[in-house]
């Protein structure tokens, strides 16, 4: 699966897709697929501050739990409750209708340490490596 | 040597090969819900009659009293409780039918005389306040277990409370923490391998400490000479566990006991692999400050689909004062007592005292082996090792070190077909066993975690090494069938995800249900 | 050795196959020096038979012949042999936890089965597979409010029985919970004024049992409604279980824990036991404990599998909602068992013969100069008197009468000197309550 060019990543797998000072948030790709099928999903209240680099949700796997981490600090303004019915969207399309938040920036210009796609396929190629070591 | 099996006769839609000695298909009969068979006027149990002026629950219990009986609570009758349940046990795989390779699990034997003697009238019976001059007899079995189980580990002082290893564990934990607190300082860390079971992380955040782990070195041994950076005077205790998961021998650990021992931390040894040192030699003398061990695995008492178990903890004199209550003590002219008060107690950690008929089993067991007991241990290292030397080669060893009482392989041979441990393991099913720990150790990718424990003959594990062969060959050859197995059993492959997604945990009423099992 | 399938010969070839000169070099890896060069020091080996007297002899001296009035957590109840048959089957009796689904599906419908049994019994939406026990389950029970409600101010009934409040002290302690107590009043219930007193919004749970400790049923729905307007959890404890063949069910409650003994578990002095815990759906992923779920396999037949995985400690390690590995299977099993063989109508006679004789028992006592009822409130099998003189000294009587008699509660409530707590159940014949009293009456006679 390809990684938009518009979003940027986090290390721990999460993405951000900026509009204005409004962002959304999901986990990529990679993420979904070390997990497995995502069975639950735990989503901060609409309201709720998020803090950039501390976990706001957890995303659960049959196997596997996984902390989600804050990208970018901000407000929840949204979040994406049909996927506590079908939480498989994050499987199917997780850079999509996998979405989990959407936030309000404090500050949307301080998104420098976070990846561009290019980046982020680089370093995932380099887990990847490190993994079957 | 009688061999039942012959090629299963199964749907055309699976591929079995005559290899499959163990097992064949028997018939598995239909059985549905109890709730489903239940219908009013059905009775199992009658009591006898009632011997006293009969009380009218309306007046005696007030609002309190529940007029109607319990809303789809089962009525039938004996010979229905009698067939449901057996139709249920014959879908089970048990050690009474042939070998668990369970890693780390020891699922030997059970003896029945076990069974017997923890039913007898006078034990079975007993309640945990009655006096204790009309107790001597239960408090005596607990004294003798203390003093074999002190032998056996070459500890100091027992606690038999814990009423499983998990809860053996967090007791562990919680001495070593009085035992800090006393000292002046509780102390912040527990210093734990990327090896260890699950247990091991989890108990220390529920005893108050941060958890760092500890890298293993190349062979799967403890770094010992990080570990020397990584004591702090932060560091309460290391939690080791001896044989590790890679059922390999730590040999340097008397050395990490001194590294731990200079900094006044403590060492913690899970002691699930126990099996492989009974009577070979003693955690106490290896410089193990405290202990848990496993009465359902090392000391044969049943497993009974999950539990119960029993946890005690063996510790050196250090740690003594802090053990829960209550303490057996023994008193003048030989009597024994249970003492409820001790001022440097770490408290209660389970009602009542330990799980006496659990105890019970373990010490007919060790009764029964007397100081013969090594002869189990070394027969349990022989059939691992013997396992190892036949599937060498033929499933990747990931660390080469001596195996002890289980032999850890992976997967990776396997997985350039797409076949992978977990689908061996179902396949192993197949042929009449079941399957190995899968994915355990963490530190080992697509692992397979085999311990045969001492209750397999040869046969059996030639049998086993044979199964296992032809897998090996399947997974080259035929990838799919064993990517889709088992092919024998009542079910096959059941919906994990779709369980977690949408949990139904209990029978309701009228609710929509799926098809009865066919 | 009879539980080892080898012959010498057989050990002598398998180390030739390994290309071992000897036994002892499979353990070269353990240092020299710390090898044991002697037999360990252990009594035996015994025969099956010298096994078996062994543990006679033991049997022999506990209290075989006495008749006990002692409940206070522990009961005696009529046990089928039938459940004996089924547990004691190899299928079930040596079977591991059903983490292969496939090859366990025994296990696993058994399991569900008794989570129905215990929804239905306690009038709650889910159950887990069991816990240790009943201490810890309420222990678990408060973590789990801890975790729903993230506060941490526990007010836990001082009825409810004290080892169980120890158990949770022990717990509480390294949790960084304050647990307060909560008096009992006059007639033994809840003191509802003190509690409400008591509750402010930084109440994680209200815990209290019923029967509480002296036997008296305590009614929810003012505690429930006092502890949900702090925004509070009513965790409601269950040690007689055969009380709820008779007792409204207590659905009131968010989370019940309960100790499932009396359900055909023999007393065993004291374990194993199995604990349950029962609440909402809404609850059931910070529910901790072993959980059985409905599923269908890969050609649409019904079957079960263990679910919500994830809560448990050995995938989440660090995170874990708690580090309890085993649940009580066949314990649970045992109880699911009885159960069904009890059935709807047998639990509800079962129940109801435990409140008549506890009834009879009592109105023996009260006939006694100087006996009276202590805390007058309903109550099930278990009541309270207050005896003119020390229990302990009327029990010392009593025990040469061979009776074992009524708990001394001065030993747990130093306020309440006098006071028996005295259990009935469905096994104490007639004549036995009448020579109980009998004796008592003796007892207090004697001179001081």
């Amino acid at each position: 699966m390809a990684y938009p060019a518009n979003y940027r990543y986090t290390k721990e797998h999460e993405w951000l897709d900026l509009e204005g000072d409004l962002a959304l948030i999901g986990i990529t790709d990679y993420a979904q697929h070390e997990l497995g099928d995502v069975v639950f999903v735990e989503l901060p209240k609409v309201g709720s501050k998020i803090e950039a680099g501390k976990t706001f949700g957890t995303v659960e796997s049959v196997k596997a739990v996984s902390d989600i981490y804050a990208p970018a600090s901000g407000e929840v303004v949204e979040a994406n409750d049909v996927l506590h019915s079908t939480p498989e969207k994050i499987n199917t399309d997780p850079h999509g209708a996998g979405w989990l938040i959407k936030v309000r920036l404090g500050n949307p210009s301080d998104l420098g340490g976070l990846m561009d796609s290019a980046a982020y396929e680089l370093y995932i190629a380099s887990e990847s490596k490190e993994a079957s070591a | 040597m009688q061999w039942h099996g012959r090629s299963a006769t199964t749907s055309p839609k699976s591929n079995m090969t005559d290899k499959i000695k163990k097992a064949s298909t028997h018939p598995s009969q239909n059985e549905g819900l109890i709730f489903e068979k239940s219908s009013p006027g059905k009775r199992a149990f009658e009591l006898p009659p009632l011997d006293v002026p009969a009380a009218d629950p309306g007046k005696a219990l007030g609002a309190a009293h529940r007029s109607e009986g319990i809303e789809g609570f089962p009525e039938v009758s004996e010979i229905e409780v009698i067939r449901h349940f057996t139709r249920l046990s014959t879908w089970n795989y048990a050690i009474d039918l042939g070998m668990y390779p369970l890693g780390s699990c020891t699922m030997k034997y059970n003896p029945r005389v076990n069974e017997f003697v923890a039913r007898l009238d006078g034990l079975a019976t007993e309640h945990p306040y009655q006096p204790q001059e009309l107790s001597q007899g239960c408090l005596k079995i607990l004294q003798l277990l203390e003093k074999c189980l002190l032998e056996i580990t070459g500890m100091e002082a027992v606690t038999l409370q814990p009423a499983a290893g998990a809860q053996g564990e967090l007791t562990g934990l919680l001495l070593i923490r009085a035992y800090h607190e006393k000292n002046g300082n509780p102390r912040r860390k527990v210093l734990i391998p990327d090896s260890a079971h699950g247990t091991n992380p989890a108990t220390a955040v529920i005893a108050g400490y941060e958890v760092e782990n500890i890298k293993s070195e190349s062979h799967g041994q403890i770094d010992v000479d990080k570990l020397r950076d990584l004591v702090t005077p932060d560091v309460a205790a290391l939690m080791i566990t001896n044989p590790s998961t890679l059922g390999i021998f730590e040999e340097r650990i008397p050395e990490i006991a001194e590294i731990l021992h200079a900094k006044g931390a403590l060492l913690y040894m899970d002691g699930a692999n126990m099996n492989a040192l009974t009577g070979i030699t003693r955690p106490g003398d290896l410089g193990v400050d405290v202990m848990h061990l496993n009465l359902h695995k090392t000391f044969s008492t049943p497993h009974g689909g999950g539990g119960p178990g029993a946890g005690p903890v063996a510790m050196k004199k250090i740690l003594e004062p802090f053990r829960p209550v209550p303490i057996l003590v023994e008193k003048e002219a030989g009597r024994l007592a249970l003492e409820q008060i001790r001022p440097d107690s770490i408290g209660r950690v389970k009602a009542f005292s330990g799980n006496f008929g659990v105890l019970v089993r373990a010490l007919a067991y060790i009764l029964a082996y007397g100081p013969g007991v090594r002869q189990a241990t070394e027969d349990a290292v022989l059939n691992a090792n013997y396992i190892r030397k036949h599937l060498e080669g033929v499933f990747d060893l990931p660390y080469s070190l001596p195996s002890m009482h289980e032999v850890v392989f992976s997967d990776a041979l396997q997985k350039k077909n797409g076949v992978n441990t977990m689908d061996i393991a179902k396949r192993l099913i197949d042929y009449g066993f079941h399957p190995y720990t899968t994915a355990f150790p963490l530190i080992v990718p697509g692992a397979l975690m085999i311990e045969p424990t001492e209750s397999e003959s040869r046969e059996e594990c030639d049998l086993f090494v044979d199964a296992m062969r032809s897998i090996a060959e399947e997974a080259a050859s035929n990838p799919e069938l064993v990517k889709t197995a088992p092919h024998t059993t009542r079910v096959r492959r059941l919906d994990e995800v779709g369980a977690a997604r949408k949990p139904i945990l209990r029978w309701k009423p009228q609710a929509s249900r799926t098809e009865a099992a066919d | 050795m009879r539980y080892l399938p080898k012959s010498p010969a057989e050990r002598q070839a398998m180390l030739s196959a390994i290309g071992a000169k000897s036994i002892d070099a499979l353990f070269s890896s353990i240092p020299e020096r710390y090898r044991l060069q002697e037999a360990l020091k252990l009594p035996g080996p015994l025969s099956e038979t010298e096994v078996i007297d062994f543990f006679k002899a033991r049997a022999a001296e506990n209290s075989v012949g006495y008749t006990s009035f002692l409940g206070a957590g522990v009961y005696q109840h009529l046990r089928s042999v039938v459940t004996d048959a089924i547990i004691q089957r190899g299928e079930f009796l040596t079977s591991y936890t059903p983490y292969q689904a496939e090859i366990t599906q025994g296990t696993l419908q058994a399991i569900f089965e008794f989570q129905t049994l215990m929804c239905q019994l306690t009038g709650q939406e889910v159950a887990n597979a069991s816990m240790y026990d009943g201490s810890t389950a309420t222990t678990e029970a408060v973590l789990m409010a801890e975790r729903l409600t993230g506060r941490r101010r526990i007010l836990v009934a001082r009825s409810l029985h004290p080892e169980y409040r120890d158990v949770l002290k022990t717990y509480a302690k390294n949790s960084g919970l304050h647990v307060e107590e909560i008096p009992y009043s006059a007639n033994g219930t809840l003191d509802q004024k003190a509690l409400e007193a008591a509750l402010q919004d930084d109440v994680a749970a209200v815990v209290m049992q019923s029967p509480n400790f002296f036997g008296v049923v305590e009614l929810l729905p003012p505690l429930r409604d006092a502890a949900h307007s702090s925004g509070a959890l009513l965790v409601t404890v269950i040690t007689e279980g055969v009380s709820l063949g008779l007792l409204s069910p207590p659905g009131e409650a968010d989370i019940v824990a309960m100790e499932a003994q009396s359900f055909g578990l023999a007393p065993s002095y004291g374990g194993p036991f199995a604990g349950v815990i029962a609440s909402r759906d809404k609850f059931v992923r910070q529910m901790p404990g072993r959980l059985a779920g409905q599923t269908t396999d890969s050609e649409g037949r019904r079957g079960f599998v263990l679910t919500l995985a994830t809560r448990e400690q050995h995938i989440r390690r660090e995170r874990a909602t708690s580090n309890i590995c085993t649940n009580q299977a066949l314990c649970a099993l045992a109880a699911t068992v009885h159960l069904t063989l009890l059935g709807k109508e047998g639990l509800r006679e079962m129940a109801h013969q435990n409140l008549s004789k506890a009834k009879f028992a009592l109105a023996e006592l009260e006939k006694i100069p100087g006996i009276r009822r202590a805390f007058d409130a309903p109550f099930f099998n278990e009541f309270t008197v207050v005896l003119p003189r020390s229990v302990k000294i009327v029990n010392a009587y009593l025990q040469r009468e061979k009776i074992i008699g009524p708990f001394v509660l001065g030993t747990a409530y130093p306020e309440l000197t006098k006071h028996a707590l005295v259990c009935v159940t469905e096994t104490t014949p007639r004549a036995e309550i009448e020579r109980f009293a009998a004796a008592v009456r003796r007892a207090l006679e004697q001179p001081l």
